[in-house]
């Protein structure tokens, strides 16, 4: 209310300030570290030609490479979706000795270099596994990678709407009749669902450019094992910079799709939610 | 940082005591003895070195784009070619006395312990039941060299050209894992992965000096592996004078102590027992020379491998 006192050209003047240059800064920056880049790859993708684009992205194996590592990022979201929920409902609402602890080791996988990361579950689960487990060099060692490479992030999204909850809401529900299931289907799911989409939508996107750990555990055999981004790299390779460029597009294509489908999603959710 | 890095970089091609050198990944062992060496000769007194080393194509393409380069040493001539065509490397970088090779070495199979496989020739590695790791061709620039080995190898054996691309077809029935370079490739061998590896014949004795439970086979006939070195239009003088000093024997004995074959006869002469000749040893000009091998095998849209890894979808089924 006392704002409303304050005269309307001081106002404009105190709110245009701040509100014109941070704009600018925000808009400056993310050109020059995420828009340029885009728009160079665009343009490099794009100079080569619609036949050029057609030909490289209709290639059979480019087309295997592409299957395998959107079918593998599906599935690693929808995994990761579930058991992810999981785990940050168990962070949030049970106690149990060392909870803080796995709480911070959540975050490792960001911190490990993909390489490294390769190389530990390769070492877990090759064909020397300790604990008798060899799924390297097969589709399920891309599935294994992408999941260890893509974890935290349905949980770092999940956690802070579980911790905002209220549980009141909960508690009505219980005291009108409610069962579990049904109180996590109507009022639980509703609330966690835009943060699972946007956990998981992070996660595709992570997924289908991922190169380091996948290199090295899923043995790169074409039309089988060769993801995606190892395929763009035997195309850089070969001097073949306009099939690079063209998968590329497509990556970045579907991501974009699936990221503005989210969001869309996401809105209906809140609408729906009110 | 950035400024620092192009700060460096201009003042380096203009600094005769300063060697910007990019090399491919296996000669970096070699290269933390061969520069204190040099160090201590008249040349070599107060040069300072940078040193960068990674995939031999990746290294090519950051020169070309443009990181700061006197010296390159690359896993084949192909990725010096592009410094050419960039004109960053004059085009007579191989008219000296070696053709512009600054070290051998062979491809040859490695084997686990006692060689359970009984494999000894290039057929061996298409009998039933026998699992063969060699990189990616086409993400590996460098194991493009075992492509031409088992190639040339048939051609020796009397085969056709035609027979010969058929093995090769075969040889990748045989691949189980098809990593993106060949350091990786040893990996997964030394993982447990295979019978048999197609490697070079340096990083094989590396790999059982640095006490890998492997045994090393020299097949009957093999390609000899010529890594080329070259200066570049802009290096400095100390650039060039570390190049020079390369092919002097003090320093092509150092390589031939650290799993390299010399290409200085006088030198190659001393490490005979070291280096064992298989029978039939050719080279990549035997075989018509690289650029019509690279258009010919290892075009991307169009070549003998790439049909070959098109032929592993129709088998494998997806």
């Amino acid at each position: 209310m006392a704002s409303e006192a304050i005269p309307a050209p001081r106002r404009s003047i105190l709110g245009a300030a701040p509100s014109g240059v941070a704009p600018g800064i925000a808009i400056t920056y993310l050109s020059l570290i995420v828009l340029l880049p885009l728009a160079a790859l665009l343009w490099v993708s794009t100079g080569y030609g619609w036949d050029q684009f057609k030909e490289a992205v209709t290639a059979p194996d480019a087309v295997a490479a592409l299957k395998l590592t959107f079918g593998a990022a599906f599935a690693v979201v929808a995994i990761n979706g579930f058991f992810g929920t999981i785990v940050a409902w168990v962070l949030v609402r049970d106690e149990f000795v060392g909870k803080r602890f796995l709480n911070a080791v959540i975050d490792l996988p960001f911190a490990l270099p993909t390489i490294v990361a390769g190389l530990t579950l390769l070492t877990l689960y090759g064909p020397q596994s300790p604990i008798d487990l060899n799924l390297a060099y097969t589709r399920k060692a891309v599935i294994l990678a992408l999941l260890f490479e893509t974890m935290p992030f349905v949980i770092r999204s999940v956690q802070p709407v579980l911790l905002e909850m209220e549980r009141d809401m909960e508690e009505a529900a219980a005291s009108l009749g409610a069962n579990r299931l049904t109180t996590f289907r109507r009022i639980i799911l509703p609330t966690l669902m835009p943060a699972i989409l946007s956990g998981g939508t992070l996660a595709f996107a992570r997924a289908i450019g991922e190169y380091g750990s996948v290199v090295l555990l899923s043995g790169n055999v074409p039309f089988h094992t060769e993801v995606a981004s190892v395929h763009i790299k035997s195309q850089i390779e070969s001097d073949y910079t306009a099939g690079a460029a063209a998968l590329s597009l497509v990556l970045l294509g579907v991501s974009l799709l699936v990221l503005l489908t989210m969001s869309y999603l996401q809105r209906r959710g809140l609408r729906h939610a009110r | 940082m950035l400024a620092a890095a192009c700060g460096s970089s201009s003042s380096a091609s203009s600094n005769k005591d300063k060697v910007n050198l990019v090399a491919y990944s296996t000669p970096e062992p070699v290269y933390a003895k061969l520069i204190p060496a040099f160090e201590k000769t008249s040349a070599g007194k107060g040069v300072s070195f940078t040193q960068s080393y990674g995939s031999s194509g990746d290294q090519s393409r950051a020169v070309a784009a443009g990181q700061p380069a006197d010296v390159v040493h690359f896993a084949l001539a192909p990725d010096i070619e592009r410094l050419v065509e960039s004109k960053l490397v004059s085009s007579n970088w191989d008219q000296n006395k070696y053709n512009g090779i600054v070290a051998n070495s062979l491809i040859v199979f490695v084997v686990r312990p006692g060689n359970p496989k009984h494999i000894t020739t290039w057929n061996d590695l298409t009998k039933p039941g026998v699992s063969v790791i060699t990189p990616n061709p086409f993400t590996s620039g460098g194991a493009r060299w075992n492509i031409m080995a088992a190639y040339g190898a048939q051609l020796k054996e009397g085969k056709t050209p035609a027979q010969a691309e058929a093995y090769l077809n075969t040889l990748f029935h045989h691949v189980a894992v098809q990593d993106d370079k060949a350091s990786a490739a040893l990996q997964t061998f030394t993982g447990g992965k295979g019978d048999v590896l197609i490697s070079y014949e340096q990083d094989a004795l590396l790999a059982k000096q640095s006490g890998a439970n492997i045994d090393i086979v020299y097949p009957p006939q093999t390609i000899l592996v010529q890594t080329p070195l070259a200066t570049t239009i802009k290096s400095s003088a100390a650039g060039q004078a570390f190049a020079k000093w390369l092919w002097t024997p003090p320093a092509q004995t150092i390589m031939a102590e650290n799993g390299y074959r010399s290409v200085v006869p006088s030198v190659a002469a001393k490490f005979t027992t070291l280096y064992p000749t298989p029978p039939t040893v050719f080279t990549i000009d035997d075989l018509g020379g690289w650029d019509s091998a690279m258009t010919k095998f290892f075009d991307p849209t169009n070549s003998v491998m790439q049909k070959i890894e098109s032929n592993l979808g129709v088998s494998t089924g997806g």
